[in-house]
């Protein structure tokens, strides 16, 4: 049953053409979309697609439960449509970026202002929302942050410590990536994959892979598949535990943080081991793999990840032993789970609000349609939560790696890929180790990108992190920070 | 959890930092490959197998002249050496690529088959940083590979400090600043604004493909394809990211201090 109706329904990494992706008028678009979305469907790309003078608005919705995506598009429009957000906020920042890439106002958007580009020199020019009262105080952070990360401007309005409201200004790291695609892809659009996001470069390669495999119409060898989904959880351990120890080095918990930073190379050097590159970079391209995982290999990195799950699930008990460490994160940076449903939130950040949400396994796709790791979930919604769904994904990812191991596929790594097809649209969602990855193709005449959108999990999760601001303490935004550690470049494109 | 547990676990670990660089250098992954080597004299006239599967247009070969590759723009894909029927591009398994000038990244000529290493700073500077040295990192548009690695030297396994070497908050406190990122044009200023906050004598590493070149992304308009010349480089660092190992022992080399240790 099509619980998307009207809108098309497909499934994870498979093609539409672009001829049977039902048309309507954009305020009836709108309307359908926000009845979907009341009646459960979540809000997973909304964007535009250039046509002549005008441009036709495309929405891709999920329905989590039926494993179903759909995808539907307007007629095309110039000026002004109804706008989504008053009523789904999860709409917000999409509707932002379409007005600011095509020039479509949302009419009604409550905070329309640009998402990315800048005015003048730096993104965050754009006026803030401001409080205002005695005893009110504005702090400003950023673009360059006190620590190695990346750029953003973070504003918070302030009574006394506590902040009643924080605006998140990004933009700093655009490097054009969506621009360069109009046309590939290029030769080096496997590449630029990989450095959407430096550290989800396994799930941002896999779903461009994914897309181009649909729009070919050839899937990837088994073998291929079976060794994405094992670079994939190698990532995801890296990071969690990186992000564990980073947690602990903020509430000053030193045993875990030193020995997380470590643990966490000892992981990157399994995916080098893979493929010579710490972060996975030149594994995975259109087709298949290139680096292979030989029994020699492969018996090497069992005994090596051995070793270092032993190590960090001890250096995660001492963390969760310590009552120091528990009260610090208990009742801090909640996101209450309505919240988490009306904003659209992904990945950890998402199951920390309770939500069951995980594509591995609502929507499974590669060899995740054979072999899946159970949910982690938590209820609490605060940084608690946050750090308690990390390192039951990181016991859950291990225990998924040795299985996998334990049985590996046989067949080719690669398949040769046809051009892909003409007038058809594919999209390809990926669990990456913060949340969603989403990749949308639509080719033109020519079997070449019409349109390329990407979507990092950031993109909704920011918002999360402003939410979870509201009623801390300003001196807890480093760990409120740290429980959602999000992508600055993966948003900003 | 109880103090006594922490320290025993603690004491059996025991230490954790490698013995490089007194002892030997651990092994780059096997697959990684290293900095690459290019004879141009093997190359027969028509062949441009290499510059046609160049992710980054890091090999090029302009009709009649020789073929080049610049490593500043290179991300060490393999595809080059894979395509290659003649064996002019190899890898040569050395972890060491830190330059201290642009053109020194560049492989091709007869007599420059391989990139020529990092000489150290004068002797005043040398002086002044060779114990200590504290660097502000400014991202500006990196992709969070090239960051992630900088901050991977900072813990036990590296333990950047035992050289006297530091990431500082501010750049009032920095001896130079330590740059990723193309340089976005959202950047552009932040990165200048930092850099003139940094007190005189300072230096400037720019480290990864994207801000000696733009690396992934050369050639987009919305960056400025590197750190150059909106800051005067004295150290490029290449790679996507540049392997660990390869970061220390530029920092090291411009220190001067594997010298040093060889004397």
């Amino acid at each position: 049953m099509n619980t998307l109706a009207p809108f098309f329904s497909f499934a994870n990494a498979s093609r539409v053409s672009w001829a049977s992706v039902p048309v309507f008028s954009v305020t009836k678009l709108v309307r359908v979309t926000g009845e979907l979305i009341r009646g459960g469907a979540r809000l997973v790309a909304w964007f535009g697609v250039p046509d002549h003078d005008e441009t036709t608005l495309v929405a891709v919705l999920a329905m989590d439960d039926d494993s179903i995506l759909g995808v539907a598009r307007s007629e095309p429009v110039s000026g002004s449509y109804p706008s989504l957000t008053p009523k789904y906020p999860q709409a917000h920042l999409f509707e932002r970026e379409v007005w600011e890439q095509h020039g479509l106002v949302p009419d009604g958007h409550p905070w329309l202002k640009p998402v990315r580009h800048a005015d003048g020199n730096a993104p965050a020019n754009a006026p803030f929302f401001r409080v205002d009262g005695g005893e009110v105080h504005e702090v400003a952070v950023g673009p360059v942050h006190a620590g190695v990360i990346e750029p953003g401007h973070f504003r918070f309005q302030c009574a006394g410590e506590e902040v009643m409201h924080l605006e998140i200004a990004l933009g700093y790291q655009h490097r054009g990536v969506e621009e360069a695609l109009a046309g590939g892809p290029h030769r080096g659009t496997a590449c630029q994959m990989e450095a959407v996001a430096g550290d989800t470069t396994i799930a941002h390669a896999t779903a461009h892979a994914m897309v181009m495999e649909a729009l070919a119409g050839v899937e990837a060898p088994l073998r291929a598949q079976w060794l994405r989904s094992v670079a994939l959880e190698l990532e995801r351990l890296a990071n969690h535990t990186g992000d564990m120890g980073a947690l602990a080095l903020d509430v000053a918990f030193l045993p875990t943080s030193a020995a997380c930073g470590k643990i966490r190379g000892d992981f990157l050097n399994l995916t080098a081991l893979l493929c010579g590159n710490r972060f996975g970079r030149g594994l995975i391209r259109p087709g298949g793999c290139v680096h292979d995982l030989e029994p020699e290999r492969l018996a090497t990195m069992a005994e090596r990840l051995k070793t270092h799950m032993a190590d960090v699930e001890q250096a995660m008990a001492w963390f969760w032993d310590a009552a120091s460490v528990r009260v610090r994160f208990r009742n801090v940076g909640v996101v209450h789970p309505p919240q988490a449903v009306a904003i659209g939130l992904v990945g950890p950040a998402a199951r920390a609000c309770g939500l069951v949400r995980d594509v591995r396994f609502d929507h499974p796709a590669g060899w995740h349609r054979f072999s899946q790791a159970p949910v982690a979930v938590w209820p609490s919604g605060d940084i608690f939560a946050r750090a308690r769904v990390r390192s039951l994904e990181v016991q859950r990812s291990g225990r998924y790696l040795f299985e996998q191991l334990a049985e590996p596929v046989d067949g080719n790594l690669r398949a040769e890929l046809p051009p892909p097809h003409p007038e058809a649209l594919a999209v390809a969602l990926v669990e990456g180790w913060r949340g969603e990855v989403c990749h949308v193709a639509l080719t033109g005449h020519d079997g070449r990108f019409r349109r390329y959108k990407i979507k990092d999990p950031s993109f909704h999760n920011w918002s999360g992190l402003a939410l979870a601001l509201r009623g801390t303490a300003v001196s807890d935004f480093p760990i409120c920070n740290k429980s959602f550690n999000l992508s600055y470049c993966g948003f900003d494109l | 959890m109880y103090i006594f547990d922490t320290l025993m676990n603690r004491i059996r670990r025991g230490c954790q930092t490698m013995a490089y660089p007194k002892g030997p250098a651990p092994a780059l992954p096997d697959r990684h490959g290293g900095a690459l080597r290019l004879d141009a004299s093997a190359c027969p006239a028509e062949c441009d197998a290499c510059a046609e599967v160049c992710p980054t247009g890091a090999i090029s070969r302009e009709p009649g002249s020789s073929t080049t590759l610049d490593l500043g723009r290179c991300l060490f894909c393999g595809a080059c050496t894979r395509a290659c029927p003649h064996g002019a591009v190899t890898r040569t398994n050395d972890h060491r690529l830190a330059v201290r000038r642009r053109d020194d990244l560049i492989l091709g000529k007869p007599g420059e088959e391989e990139l020529r290493l990092a000489q150290a700073l004068d002797k005043k500077m040398k002086s002044l940083f060779g114990r200590s040295l504290r660097l502000r990192q400014v991202s500006a548009g990196g992709c969070n590979a090239c960051e992630a690695d900088i901050n991977v030297l900072g813990t036990i396994g590296w333990d950047l400090g035992r050289f006297g070497i530091q990431y500082v908050a501010s750049p009032r406190h920095a001896d130079g600043v330590l740059i990723t990122g193309p340089v976005t044009r959202g950047m552009e200023l932040a990165l200048q604004k930092t850099w003139e906050a940094v007190p005189e004598p300072r230096i400037a590493i720019a480290l990864g493909a994207c801000a000696i070149s733009g690396g992934p992304f050369v050639g987009h308009p919305q960056h400025n394809g590197g750190a150059d010349p909106i800051v005067p480089i004295d150290l490029y660092i290449p790679g996507c990211p540049p392997h660990p190992l390869t970061i220390l022992d530029g920092f090291l080399r411009l220190l001067g201090r594997l010298e040093e240790r060889k004397g």
